[in-house]
């Protein structure tokens, strides 16, 4: 499954694709696959901040509760409400169903982010465990 | 002349519908007998309050009644019809002469608040409950007022915070091992705590020297089972508890376990401070399906003032009372005295035992789980090699291999009969299989439920799908539960 | 020991297969200081008609036979004798929680059943599979409030149940939850100048009960209004579940907590009993409790199973809606039969046998003492205000066998010798006269200035 390559990825499994002072953020195809069915998706309100590495919301399958961490800090512009509805589209198409998108706060933090080559690999080291 | 048969279709006591299609107006279940007192007009009594009318509340004759739960019954597995392997469950047999005693009509027509003149009988029940109790626990004083055991771990928690409010600061975090029940950190956050993870040592027990390392002056307690999760008993017991107690911390310790040891040994006399029981497993009240249960809290003499009230006493005349002046207690946590039907059950239960009686059954709760550990050895991957107690628990290493997992294998086990042991807990054991017989499943139950397992890993080897698409003997089968978690259907509507 | 499925032969077995000399050596990684080298001390072995003679002396010993008056949270009601043959049965009994969907599914669809049955008593769009009780179902209810709103403190009625206020109490002060209370007026009802007062920008809600702790029902609509004014939600707590049959439910309410014990449950000295939670569907995901959802099964037919599990605390741990694990299924069940059986019009018709008895009794009660209150609707409890001290009066009603109203000073000091008194379908015409009677002789007798006989206060 090939990561887009204009995106960058957290370990936390998630991705970020940066367009000036704006960012779309999501979680992989990796992570859709490890989560199972989701079935719901609980994401911050427009006007909230989020910080990087800290907590914005949650995915939800049916027997488990995963966080979604922030690949960057900033403040939250649109939130796809399609996904209030129809949560299988992250299942479905990861990296086409945003969840979030913010005014970046302090584009640099994306430099520390892993490129989709290096997400890659880091995957294909958690597999093997 | 050939003759068959012919039916237009299945006969419904399979496919059994909901109460509300079998509704039609004019069908009753119910008569009352004719009022000695004046009709009224509730219109003209009760105005705008007046209800209009009742919805799709539904009408129906008794016979359909007694004919649809009875079908729906017969739907469910129960501890009647086999063993149920779950652990930390003890799924112990629920006697029936305790389903008797709490329907004599005396204690089944108590009211919470009539007169203690006339409720000398439920307070002797609560006073020998509380006294065999605190016997079996080794503690020193009890609360039977919490409603399950989550309940009593509430209560427990609560009365921790005042003792450490009462010397001047209730202290901000509790640990818990991560091999604990989910009920032990969603209680330690209700009571305004946050949560410290303990990791757990190689052999599955408390990590003793990161417990030494995480404790200080701002944790409040350590929640721990005993044996824990694994079926282990904590052997280094009393330096976690020197531990605890040289910071000034409380031991609480969660009694779910308590099966492996009532009677064998006291949970007061190896550093306990506070503790909840559950009455609905170590002593075999019914799970109806979910409850009710009953939890009671014991604890030692310097947390006596925090419990909650009223306390029972003996007057000086002999009599039994409420004592409702209790200026240190941490209040109610319900109403009234606690889930007392279930006490009188617990109580009957422990008169039917006696003190060898109760020794026996935790012996061969103990025997009973390690026959199921020699059987399995070899055939599931034990991720711990330590003693265990009353439960083990397995993994499912060597099953994954094809694909198969823990929750697969349950299913299959429902094929064989029977419900399927503990999935996927603890969480420290990756893919568990958590195995708890109890003393009451007997060696050709065992026997059976052994040569199941068995029989379901040679398939695994020979015919992964076969688990993978159990169950096959079910009336039901992998029922959807994501649309049912992305979509939920909560309640019947007409026309649905 | 009659549990035990084993004899002294299958034990040896079993020790042999496993490899151990006795049964000593199971029990070795307990240090030895602490294995007990004795008995407990418990009560020695009984045989099972010595158990049921214990058990028959207790019963006598607990008011066999008495009439009562008692309400106050806890309810006399018929129970139809089919909920006990139903329950009784061992698959329901000795079931476990309803986890493993294929094998559970007569739990389940019965639960999906009562879901369905309380959101048509209380006009609300989704409820839970029980609580505790009516009283922890309050605190919840209000905590769920606190969660949805984001304020972080709570205007309670006055009116509201004292114990159930008291658990409240109990869950706030811990979460740093303050709580303002409410007073009521002439009619027993909620003040509403008052709780205008009480409501700031912090309040997540305001709970009220109704019919209330004396029996009044009160102005939901009112009420609701206010509290939602102030961007509140209102949680509406029932603590007499036939009042359901004949008074409007709280519509307008966004939380409705419960307590179903009238519903079949057994009076039982105070447990178990059947706490439940409604609400509306957009708040579904902040409601503790178990809640059964319908679903098809891989061949497309229709199942049940327990759904939206992530609230709850087995997955999300600490920040689970509740700690709530077992709760009171079998009740619930007991509750579900009575609602089964009672229906669209014996729920009714027994609500109404209700008011009946408590309007007779109501109105030959003002006769001789004063019976508060009256400005409002009642459905069935009213307070009795009396010159003796009810303790007094209820000595004497103990000596025919009848359980007079709750004494109230403890709780409403203010109120003076007031007495809650409750009357169901099960309470008779004579009973009714007698306690009239008696209250009436104690009325003239303080009039006269003469001291009326008594037996010594009961409690």
């Amino acid at each position: 499954m090939p990561y887009p390559t204009d995106y960058k990825y957290t370990k936390e499994h998630e991705w970020i694709k940066a367009d000036g002072k704006n960012a779309t953020i999501g979680i992989t195809a990796y992570a859709q696959e490890s989560l199972g069915d989701i079935v719901f998706v609980e994401l911050p309100k427009i006007g909230s901040e989020i910080t990087a590495g800290k907590s914005f919301g949650t995915v939800e399958s049916v027997k488990a509760v995963s966080d979604l961490y922030a690949p960057a800090s900033g403040t939250v512009t649109e939130v796809n409400g399609e996904l209030a509805t129809a949560p299988e589209k992250v299942n479905q198409d990861a990296h086409s169903a945003w969840m979030i998108k913010i005014t970046l706060k302090n584009p640099g933090e994306l430099s520390s982010l892993l490129s989709a080559a290096d997400y890659e690999k880091f995957i294909a080291e958690e597999a093997g465990h | 002349m050939k003759h068959m048969t012919r039916k237009a279709t299945r006969h419904v006591s399979q496919n059994e519908g909901l109460i509300f299609e079998k509704s039609s107006p004019g069908k009753a279940a119910w008569k009352l007998a004719p009022l000695d007192v004046p009709e009224v007009d509730a219109a003209k009594l009760l105005g705008s309050a007046a209800r209009k009318d009742l919805g799709h509340m539904p009408e129906v004759s008794e016979i359909e009644i007694i004919r649809h739960f009875t079908r729906l019954s017969t739907w469910n597995y129960a501890i009647d019809l086999g063993m149920y392997p779950l652990g930390s469950c003890t799924m112990k047999y629920n006697p029936r002469v305790n389903e008797v005693v709490s329907r004599l009509e005396g204690l089944a027509n108590g009211h919470p608040y009539q007169p203690e003149k006339i409720s000398q009988g439920a307070l002797r029940i609560i006073k020998t409950l509380s006294d065999c109790l605190t016997e079996i626990t080794g503690m020193d004083a009890i609360t039977l007022q919490p409603a399950a055991g989550a309940h009593g771990e509430l209560t427990g928690l609560l009365i921790t915070r005042a003792y450490h409010q009462s010397k001047g600061n209730p202290r901000k975090k509790v640990l818990i091992p991560d091999s604990a029940h989910g009920t032990n950190p969603a209680t330690a956050a209700m009571v305004g705590y946050s949560v410290e993870n303990l990791k757990s040592n190689p052999q599955g027990m408390v990590d003793v020297a990161a417990l030494a390392a995480q404790m200080d002056e701002d944790v409040a307690a350590l929640m721990l089972t005993n044996p824990n999760t694994l079926g282990v008993f904590e052997q280094e017991i009393h330096k976690i508890a020197e531990i605890m107690h040289a910071k000034g911390g409380l031991l609480y310790m969660d009694g779910a376990n308590m099966n492996a040891l009532v009677g064998k040994v006291r949970p007061g006399d190896f550093g306990v401070d506070v503790m909840h029981l559950n009455l609905h497993k170590t002593f075999s009240t019914p799970h109806g399906g979910g409850g009710p249960g009953s939890g009671p809290v014991a604890v030692k003499q310097v947390l006596e003032p925090f419990l909650p009230k009223p306390v029972v006493i003996t007057k000086p005349d002999g009599t039994l009372a409420f004592e409702y002046n209790r200026p240190m207690s941490v209040g109610r946590v319900r109403t009234f005295y606690g889930n007392f039907g279930m006490f009188v059950r617990a109580l009957a239960y422990i008169l039917a035992n006696g003190p060898d009686g109760l020794r026996q059954t935790t012996e061969d709760a103990v025997l009973n789980a390690n026959y199921i550990r020699k059987g399995l050895e070899g055939v599931y991957d034990l991720p711990y090699s330590t003693p265990t107690m009353h439960e083990v628990v397995f993994s499912d290493k060597l099953q994954q291999k094809k694909g198969v997992k823990t929750g697969d294998i349950a299913k299959r086990l429902i094929d064989y009969g029977f419900h399927p042991y503990t999935v996927s807990f603890p969480l420290i054991v990756h893919g568990a299989l958590m195995i708890e017989p109890t003393e009451s499943e007997s060696k050709e139950e065992m026997d059976l439920f052994v040569e199941a397992m068995k029989s379901i890993a040679e398939e695994v080897q020979e015919d992964p799908q076969m688990v993978l698409d159990a169950p096959h003997s079910t009336r039901v089968s992998r029922l959807d539960e994501t649309t049912a978690a992305r979509k939920p259907v909560l309640r019947w509507k007409p026309g649905a | 020991m009659r549990y035990l499925p084993k004899s002294p032969a299958d034990r040896e077995a079993l020790l042999k297969a496993i490899g151990a000399r006795s049964i000593d050596d199971l029990f070795a990684p307990i240090p030895a200081e602490y294995r007990l080298q004795r008995d407990l001390k418990v009560p020695r072995q009984m045989a099972e008609s010595e158990i049921v003679d214990w058990y028959r002396e207790r019963s006598r010993e607990n008011g066999d036979g008495y009439a009562t008056f008692l309400g106050a949270g806890a309810y006399y009601h018929y129970r139809p004798v089919i909920i006990d043959a139903l329950i009784s049965r061992g698959e329901f009994l000795t079931a476990y929680t309803p986890y493993q969907a294929e094998i559970s599914q007569g739990t389940l669809q019965s639960i999906f059943e009562f879901q369905t049955m309380i959101c048509e008593l209380t006009g609300m769009e989704v409820a839970n599979a029980s609580m505790y009780d009516g009283s922890t179902a309050a605190a919840e209810g209000v905590m769920m409030a606190v969660r949805l709103t984001g304020r972080h403190s709570a205007a309670v009625a006055r009116s509201v149940h004292p114990e159930y206020r008291e658990v409240l109490a109990t869950y706030a002060s811990h979460q740093g939850m303050p709580l303002s209370s409410v007073g009521f007026g002439d009619n027993g009802r909620l003040d509403l100048k008052a709780l205008e007062k009480a409501i700031t920008a912090d309040t997540a809600c305001v709970l009220i009960q109704s019919p209330n702790f004396f029996g009044t029902i009160e102005d939901v609509a009112a009420i609701a209004e206010i509290a939602h004014r102030s961007g509140a939600l209102l949680v509406v707590s029932i603590a007499e579940a036939v009042s359901l049959g004949i008074v409007e439910p709280p519509r307008q309410s966004d939380v409705v907590t419960m307590e179903a014990q009238s519903f079949g449950v057994p009076l039982g000295f105070g447990g178990p009993y059947c706490g439940v939670i409604a609400t509306r569907e957009q708040f579904v995901r902040q409601m503790p409790g178990r809640l059964v959802g319908q679903t098809t099964d891989k061949s497309g037919k229709r199942g049940f199973v327990l759904t939206l599990a992530t609230r709850e605390q087995h997955i999300r741990r600490e920040k689970a809606t509740s700690n709530i694990c077992t709760n009171q299924a079998l009740v619930a069940l007991m509750a579900n039969i009575f609602m089964t059986i009672y229906g669209k019009i014996g729920l009714r018709e027994l609500a109404r046998q209700n008011l009946a008895k408590t309007a007779y009794a109501a109105e030959h009660f003002n006769k001789h003492a004063r019976v508060l209150f009256s400005g409002a609707p009642r459905f069935n409890e009213f307070v009795v205000q009396t010159s003796e001290d009810p303790y007094a009066i209820n000595a004497r009603l103990l000596g025919h066998k009848i359980v007079g109203g709750l004494p109230m000073k403890k709780f409403y000091p203010e109120l003076g010798n007031a007495a809650l008194w409750c009357c169901t379908e099960m309470t008779t015409r004579t009973a009714i006269d007698t306690a009239v009677a008696m209250v009436a002789e104690s009325e003239r007798s303080l009039l006269a200035g003469k001291e009326p006989e008594t037996e010594g206060v009961a409690r």
